[in-house]
């Protein structure tokens, strides 16, 4: 069993869990994943780590079906069944120049680790995180402080510039010599804002697909890696955005959405 | 003539997950307990990787010592239950039963499945040393070698990386051959003896093998087969494809058949094809059956090479499943989903190195058959999450043991799936058992 340190409700139905897992939390690197299972019916979930220290692990996730909702009504002091990790391969995190790290909606979450660690491995670190409007802002003091610069935009404009992550982006790499951009979001947002970038400075994305047990065993999560299958769960999740096929992702990622439909609930995850 | 065991009318299986075989009766086991002929010099031991002493078993049986009996088999084998059930004995103890000859041979298996229904909660004493033992992964093998290793004394700790235990005992076998209930009774009575189970923790990663080699004085692996292979054909990635490892895992370990109940979700198909001849494609085509979908097993040899076992087979036949034999698939039709599959006929040829005839190609016999779910059965290869992270000698992934399953490290060892040699159940246990022996040994130099 695993406890829930604190939470906290970061916007409409965006939560902020800080999870007691001392194991995880000493090995756990920038760009790696957990599994959550809530309870004995409970589904494993994959959640992108957003922050840890000597003992916890910070998980931040949007309610958007049945399993995020019931994770979302848990208290502090409750127990978590199950919570695995860390899984999947670390960030490859070092002094690359300029770092640009674009984050959109609860994506922003899983960029915290990697500005701070590219930061202290020298990089000029240039944060991009975009969020849909003013409400729905996260962690701006914290990403601050990892970062050299933080640009905020929202879609509609009521905080920060107005615009898409991608907007942003392009003014950066526009007036400065960018070495490394990495960039987590939908699979939607990845592959559009990747195109900006992805032919002429390496960039990474963070491959969200649906997973069972994480540990290479099942290929649900299996993505097209210039054309060649990989499991995001092993050989993942950080991919280059050129190789990956996000068409077949965004495809896979509503596998089971007749079944969810048929039921009145969804179980699409973000980080 | 063997005395037959009851099993449950197809009609009505196909629309449950419980158990097929419903076992013995007392009366039924003591009627084929006494057809044993008790040979002085008994070949069905020998055909036992694990040298049960079946005859003594059989013939406590006889006497109605069920209790007495259970405990005989269990000087050998930790998991009686389970092996009742899942072990191929026409290829093993039965094979080599006389009775064979010119009839039946006894049915063994359906013995000691009634055997371990009397498995009573038994203090064993055991002779403590300060030694530790960590166990990685708690499929068959890890069980096995963590309990021989507990009875000798030594402080033994199992990690298991999923949350549950069992390994594919677990997450691979359904419960209509396997009830979990079983194996969650084999494993208690393990952790009755003292064996610490720590689930959730990934040897690699949760804890590194250079920590687990500082703090235990041996260590065995046994972390299995778990890599799916895929056919690499056009249209595998569309929705409706899956591993069989991956279907299997949401039916059993994750209990998707109870959708919406359960959280983790399947898919309802009508029309399933499966691809391989293998058990668990078996397991697959009639977990998909139970779901409601229509079924058919596309394999590319004749069903005489398939290398599932002919129980496994029958009911499957029995449960409205259709073979197409020596047909291969050349590439998976749809568009976001699954619509159809292309095949080729096959035709057979000269033996390959596997001593089955090689299948080859028809020309011009493509023919495609409507499906909206495919599940690819055709093997997986050795878990490559720990030993890639190790420097233990490997082949092809699988790590290099010797005849004591000592890996190239002389403090770790291996058994199962992962290392060279077992590909069943019982074999598995059997290098398990050689290995604790070993350890054993390498503690006591």
């Amino acid at each position: 069993m695993f406890k829930i340190i604190s939470k906290k409700e970061l916007g409409e139905n965006i939560f902020e869990f800080k999870i007691e897992a001392p194991k995880i939390a000493k090995k756990a690197k920038a760009g790696q994943f957990i599994i959550v299972r809530i309870d004995e019916k409970g589904e494993r979930i994959p959640l992108t780590i957003a922050d840890n220290d000597k003992t916890t692990i910070t998980i931040v996730f949007l309610v958007v079906g049945f399993s995020t909702e019931q994770l979302s009504k848990l208290k502090e002091n409750d127990t978590i069944l199950d919570f695995v990790g860390p899984l999947g391969n670390p960030s490859e995190i070092k002094n690359f120049g300029t770092v640009v790290l674009v984050g959109g909606g609860c994506g922003v979450a899983p960029i915290y680790p990697q500005a701070r660690d590219f930061k202290k491995a020298g990089n000029k670190v240039i944060t991009i995180a975009g969020f849909r409007n003013k409400d729905l802002v996260f962690w701006e003091d914290k990403l601050k402080e990892a970062s050299d610069e933080l640009i905020i935009v929202t879609d509609d404009g009521s905080y920060g510039k107005k615009g898409f992550t991608s907007d942003a982006l392009k003014e950066v790499i526009e007036k400065e010599k960018v070495d490394r951009v990495i960039i987590i979001g939908s699979p939607l947002m990845m592959k559009f804002t990747a195109q900006l970038t992805q032919d002429t400075i390496p960039t990474i994305v963070s491959i969200n697909s649906i997973m069972v047990d994480g540990i290479g065993m099942c290929g649900a999560c299996r993505v097209s890696i210039k054309g060649e299958t990989k499991f995001a769960c092993v050989d993942g999740p950080e991919f280059n955005a050129k190789d990956v096929d996000f068409d077949e992702l965004i495809n896979r990622n509503t596998a089971y959405l007749d079944e969810e439909k048929k039921v009145g609930k969804t179980h699409k995850v973000c980080y | 003539m063997k005395t037959p065991v009851k099993e449950q009318d197809p009609k009505k299986r196909i629309k449950n997950f419980e158990e097929v075989c419903l076992g013995y009766t007392e009366a039924e086991a003591i009627k084929e307990s006494e057809r044993c002929l008790q040979c002085k010099i008994p070949k069905c031991v020998e055909g036992c990787p694990i040298n049960i002493d079946i005859p003594a078993f059989i013939n406590l049986i006889k006497n109605k010592k069920h209790k007495e009996s259970c405990e005989k088999i269990k000087e050998k084998n930790n998991l009686p239950a389970v092996c009742g059930r899942v072990c191929p004995q026409e290829t093993q103890c039965e094979q080599k039963c006389i009775l064979g000859i010119k009839g039946d041979a006894i049915d063994i298996g359906k013995l000691e499945r009634f055997s371990a229904e009397h498995d009573q909660k038994k203090k064993t004493k055991i002779k403590e040393n300060n030694k530790k033992i960590a166990v990685i992964g708690s499929g068959p093998a890890g069980l096995t070698c963590a309990a021989d290793l507990r009875k000798l004394g030594y402080k033994v700790t199992i990690f298991e990386a999923l949350h549950k235990t069992g390994g594919v005992l677990t997450y691979g076998i359904p419960e209509f051959r396997l009830p979990n209930n079983i194996i969650e009774k084999e494993v208690n009575s393990i952790k009755d003896l003292g064996v610490n189970i720590e689930t959730n923790t990934i040897i690699g990663t949760t804890i590194t093998f250079e920590e687990i080699k500082e703090q235990y004085d041996a260590i065995f692996i046994g972390v299995g087969a778990g890599l799916p292979y895929f056919l690499n054909i056009e249209g595998e990635n569309l929705n409706g494809v899956y591993s069989a490892n991956e279907f299997l895992t949401r039916i059993n370990l994750m209990n998707a058949k109870d959708f919406p109940n359960s959280v983790t979700p399947i898919r309802r198909s009508k029309h399933t094809v499966v691809i391989g001849g293998s058990n668990v494609a078996m397991d697959a085509a009639r977990s998909a059956r139970r779901l409601g979908s229509e079924v058919t097993i596309v394999y590319r040899r004749s069903e005489k090479e398939m290398p599932a076992r002919i129980e496994e087979v029958e009911h499957a036949k029995e449960e409205g499943i259709k073979f197409q034999m020596l047909s291969f698939q050349n590439k998976i039709l749809g568009d976001k989903n699954v619509e159809a599959i292309e095949c080729i006929k096959m035709k057979l040829g000269e033996p390959d190195e596997s001593g089955r005839r090689r299948p080859t190609p028809v020309k011009d016999s493509n023919f495609i058959i409507k499906c909206d779910q495919i599940i690819v059965a055709i093997g997986q290869g050795p878990n490559p999450l720990l030993v890639s992270r190790t420097d233990l000698k490997r082949e092809k992934g699988k790590l290099i043991t010797d005849e004591n399953q000592q890996t190239s490290d002389p403090k770790v060892f291996a058994a199962g799936d992962i290392s060279s040699g077992a590909s069943t159940v019982i074999k598995a246990m059997g290098d398990a058992k050689k290995a604790a022996v070993a350890i054993d040994r390498f503690l006591n130099k």
